[in-house]
């Protein structure tokens, strides 16, 4: 409550503060806590920088919710001007032709320069269309990597390992110590999309679904992805996996009080796990399997973008590209990184705090931007599928029923595929 | 819709007769006065034939705004494919229907709803009823019993989700570690069977208060006369409690009924949504939830409406039961 009359307070202080002359433009997120009141400093720092344009950022929630919202709102014409959307429903709102306008475009038209070639890798090509034009502008973006349990090595004499083939090698030696070896926290983003990435094998037809809509279909039924799954199963059965169901926080804990060797979670996750983690950890790239061949290729980004939504006045629209310039900044994404513990997103940023000795204090900050920034393969720049935060529900529930034993893994497959791909037939008809 | 109407009020208030100051007990429990008995003779006359529908307007545009209107939209977009946007919408006829009723998953869904409702109910009611038959019998410190059972209403049904969540909490809960004591491992979240045990215990615990604030002033209504008539013919308290105080209570019991069920199917929400986390995964959901994960996070609005569609009628049918079969079995006088 006092949060919210803060945040009221706040909005009437800046809207009063600026309210000649300046442009008013609002900017809907889906983050809270910590990262919350950060975008509100970010916002400050803007407001505070010039004068043209006056910013207010409004929590609505959670992810899902901030979407919903300014859906609703486009509706009724009275949407915000920029709207954070995270990865999952990126394809809802890029496909939506004429909901946005493509940051690219934006930037440029207000007369700013912009170099695809600035931003790192791995966030480049998640939320820009098939050609790699920008339409949302990368914001807190994350990388999923293995946090690494420093005791829990050395009681085992185990090295971390770079290869799941390895992963299998230490485990025995893990158990024996006493501890679980290993545990995640979102199958569908660490073991399902990011395996696909990182082991550089088609996700799904259409170039991924970058292409087009129409007819695309996944191809989780892939040799590879089964085997990823049979190999998980067959550890947790071990005791060399540990899964605590479908919540985020239920996996990281088993970690944060030491009983787990390793722990897959998001870069982001950094600032947080240094307050709770009851025992020094680091961190590594998420694992890949040597058999493959190819494999080894960069992650692509989870987290979310900005985008900004069409219908507005020409000067609201250059306050959003002056707002998107502005964050793209080296010091505001220095700044943010270091906040918040998401990546930075330019190769000019990470410069920066290399410069200023930031991963020398804290080289697990560094982990996810060097795990985006290796080389990308044909694969590895993510996907763009419709009503896909359905399909990772269907995952999710297959998911759980492969480690209750309720089904094989090939058949919970063939089952995510014949929905999965019944979901993206029916997307494709609201799109066409 | 006239029947229930006509008849909700009655199982709510009473209307001036004799057995009306009974149901206004429930204002006597906090103090107020009864005002059964003597409203019968007052028949309010209307100067103007429109008066009484302007009095009622305001009522009647919150219906129609905030149901009938929504209701009608919701009948409409469950014919079409519609982009979430806003920009284009396909009509697709029953498409939506039968891609809903075909799929396995929806139907289990159902099944678990029929029997989530059929339990959430069945112990709320009961336990209710037990707690409130029991603090009507207490003489000495009834008012703090009281307190402590009604209490539980305060809290918002999120608030409940997250209580009973901590209390089941694969790390720290401690009904989780009293289950282990006897050998059994609660895995909220990840469990089908124990995820659903944790929904029913957290539903009810959240609803026994309502249940027993209408039974405990339903008893209370009950006139001293026809329990000493009843103790004087039958000495078996469980005999008296069945043939005279059970017939006393059935409307005040109809009228739970009906608001339990109802509780069961929408107002839960809160309380699973908390329990699984946003994410249903391998976990049991009620056919609301199904609504709002397809429609708010999965953006399918066609189908969302489609299946809230089906809910609507689902309810429609279950109220028609419970007036035409066991309200013939109630009696207000």
């Amino acid at each position: 409550m006092f949060k919210k009359f803060s945040l009221a307070a706040l909005t009437i202080a800046f809207s009063a503060t600026s309210s000649f002359a300046a442009t008013n433009i609002t900017w809907w997120h889906g983050m809270a806590g910590r990262n919350g009141e950060v975008i509100n400093e970010v916002s400050k720092k803007f407001n505070e920088a010039q004068s043209a344009c006056a910013l207010t950022p409004v929590s609505k929630g959670t992810y899902e919710e901030a979407l919903a919202s300014g859906i609703a709102a486009f509706r009724s014409g009275e949407q915000p001007n920029i709207l954070q959307v995270f990865d999952a429903g990126a394809a809802t709102i890029i496909n939506a032709k004429g909901a946005v306008i493509p940051a690219e475009d934006l930037i440029i038209k207000a007369g700013h320069n912009f170099d695809r070639n600035a931003f790192i890798d791995g966030v480049r090509y998640f939320y820009a269309d098939s050609e790699g034009k920008f339409v949302g502008m990368p914001f807190n973006s994350s990388a999923p990597i293995m946090y690494i349990n420093d005791e829990a090595l050395k009681k085992a004499g185990v090295e971390a390992p770079k290869t799941w083939e390895e992963f299998e090698a230490a485990a025995p030696k893990l158990k024996e110590a006493g501890y679980i070896p290993l545990v995640q926290s979102q199958l569908t983003w660490q073991f399902t999309e990011n395996f696909f990435s990182r082991n550089n094998i088609q996700f799904a037809t259409n170039n991924n679904g970058y292409d087009a809509v129409v007819d695309t279909q996944l191809k989780v039924t892939d040799p590879n992805l089964i085997m990823m799954f049979d190999k998980l199963k067959a550890w947790k059965d071990e005791g060399y996996f540990a899964f605590y169901g479908a919540g985020w926080n239920d996996n990281q804990k088993v970690f944060e009080e030491g009983k787990a060797a390793f722990w897959i979670g998001s870069s982001g996750s950094f600032g947080g796990l240094q307050k709770t983690a009851q025992m020094p950890f680091s961190a590594t790239f998420l694992p890949y399997w040597g058999s493959i061949k190819g494999a080894g290729t960069n992650s692509f980004i989870g987290g979310a973008a900005l985008f900004a939504m069409s219908g507005k006045s020409d000067e609201e629209n250059k306050c959003v590209a002056d707002f998107f310039q502005f964050l793209t900044s080296p010091e505001i994404q220095y700044f943010y990184h270091k906040a918040t513990g998401y990546v930075a997103i330019t190769k000019a940023a990470y410069e920066l705090a290399q410069k200023d000795g930031y991963y020398k204090e804290k080289p697990v900050a560094e982990v996810g931007i060097k795990q985006l920034m290796l080389p990308a393969g044909d694969w590895s720049k993510g996907y763009r599928l419709g009503f896909y935060p359905q399909i990772r529900e269907i995952m999710e529930r297959e998911y759980g029923r492969i480690f209750s034993g309720e089904t094989t893994v090939k058949d919970a497959f063939d089952t995510i595929e014949k929905e999965g791909n019944e979901l993206l037939a029916r997307f494709a008809k609201t799109a066409g | 819709m006239s029947t229930a109407t006509d008849l909700l009020p009655a199982a709510r208030g009473g209307t001036g007769t004799k057995t009306g100051g009974r149901r206004f007990g429930a204002f006597r429990l906090f103090g107020g006065q009864s005002s059964g008995g003597e409203s019968a003779a007052k028949r309010v006359q209307f100067s103007s034939p429109f008066l009484p529908y302007l009095f009622l307007a305001p009522q009647l545009a919150i219906i129609f705004i905030f149901f009938y209107w929504p209701s009608v939209q919701a009948i409409q977009s469950s014919f079409y494919l519609e982009d979430p946007f806003g920009f284009g919408s396909t009509f697709v006829g029953m498409t939506n229907y039968t891609d809903v009723l075909k799929s396995g998953e929806y139907l289990g869904i159902a099944r678990f709803t029929a029997v989530f409702t059929a339990l959430v109910t069945f112990f709320a009611l009961s336990i209710g009823l037990l707690l409130a038959v029991k603090a009507d019998g207490v003489i000495r410190g009834n008012a703090a019993y009281r307190t402590l059972l009604i209490w539980v209403y305060a809290i918002a049904p999120p608030v409940a989700g997250l209580i009973g969540m901590m209390f089941f909490d694969q790390h720290i809960g401690p009904i989780v570690e009293l289950a282990r004591w006897f050998g059994w491992d609660i895995k909220v979240g990840l469990n089908y069977f124990d995820t659903a045990f944790s929904m029913v215990v957290v539903s009810v615990w959240k609803q026994i208060p309502y249940n027993f604030i209408f039974f405990l002033s339903g008893l209370q209504g009950i006139p001293v006369s026809v329990r000493e008539a009843a103790a004087i013919d039958c000495r078996s308290g469980f005999r008296r409690f069945w043939t005279v105080i059970l017939p006393l209570l059935a409307p005040t019991a109809f009228f739970l009924l009906i608001i339990n069920v109802t509780y069961a199917l929408f107002d839960t929400f809160g309380v699973i949504d908390v329990m699984v986390k946003d994410k249903a995964a391998n976990n049991p959901i009620t056919l609301v939830y199904k609504v709002y994960m397809d429609g708010f996070r999965g953006n399918d609005l066609g189908g969302s409406s489609a299946q809230s569609v089906i809910l609507m009628l689902i309810v429609f049918v279950l109220t028609i039961f419970q007036f035409r079969f066991i309200e013939r079995r109630v009696h207000y006088n």
